[in-house]
């Protein structure tokens, strides 16, 4: 079982390249249990769709 | 004729040159990528599909121009290395306990559109990313604006791959805990759950 310090670095990473299929099942199972990595994960989206759409409207 | 398509291409002006500073964080540059851009716009005017967006249109011009000058730069003043970064790398797991758990429960930052709404969130977030080191900014421009591969950012630049995934870790971190302190931290209440 991967700590949240682990999986907060394969979120960031899965941001930037393929995570193995054992990452992602570690990250999945990881994320259903623990809900501070998933306010996390939810952080890391927020920021890519910020920086998608600057410089807004 | 009030609403030629000069005067649109002048309106577009200032964001055009807000998102070039943003990337290249140089007036004088931005002012050419912009001035290159609005020349092409002209010229090209006739392969604009007006059913698109003219912004639209603009800044995905603007953002192969700032893909070419970057280019030009890196091969012109390579990226300082990250060793001679003043090693923060280690910064961020002060976040963590030693048994891996977070020290502090991450925020809830509650509906992105509550804040993607408003304007004043952009002038944070740009805050914040001007804040940035430049050799963490220019990787994650490229990555998050410019919305270029991995590893066409890390070839462009001659860094190792996972040079470039540290730098990208660092910057996604940075602006995380920029954004918490200047926009979520006395936003309490917009949006959250």
């Amino acid at each position: 079982m991967k700590t949240c310090k682990e999986v907060h670095h394969l979120v960031i990473e899965g941001q930037d390249r393929q995570l193995s299929l054992m990452e992602r099942i570690s990250v999945r199972v990881h994320l259903m249990m623990c809900g501070a990595c998933r306010r996390f994960e939810a952080q890391m989206d927020f920021l890519r769709q910020a920086l998608r759409r600057f410089p807004g409207d | 004729m009030p609403d030629d398509f000069e005067s649109q291409l002048e309106r577009a002006r200032p964001t055009l040159m807000r998102f070039a500073v943003l990337q290249l964080r140089d007036e004088q540059s931005a002012e050419d990528v912009v001035q290159d851009t609005l020349l092409a716009a002209l010229q090209g005017r006739e392969k604009f599909a007006g059913n698109a967006q003219l912004k639209t249109w603009l800044v995905s011009i603007l953002k192969n121009k700032i893909v070419d000058r970057i280019r030009q730069r890196s091969r012109e003043a390579p990226l300082p290395s990250l060793d001679e970064d003043e090693g923060d790398g280690d910064a961020f797991d002060a976040l963590f306990a030693a048994d891996g758990h977070w020290q502090e429960k991450p925020a809830a930052w509650g509906n992105p559109e509550a804040s993607l709404q408003q304007s004043r969130f952009y002038d944070v977030m740009e805050l914040c990313m001007k804040a940035l080191p430049e050799n963490l900014a220019r990787v994650f421009t490229m990555r998050e604006i410019l919305e270029m591969e991995t590893e066409e950012i890390c070839k462009e630049l001659a860094i190792s791959t996972s040079n470039c995934w540290v730098v990208l870790y660092r910057a996604r971190m940075r602006l995380r805990e920029c954004l918490q302190l200047k926009w979520f931290g006395d936003n309490v209440g917009v949006g959250t759950e």
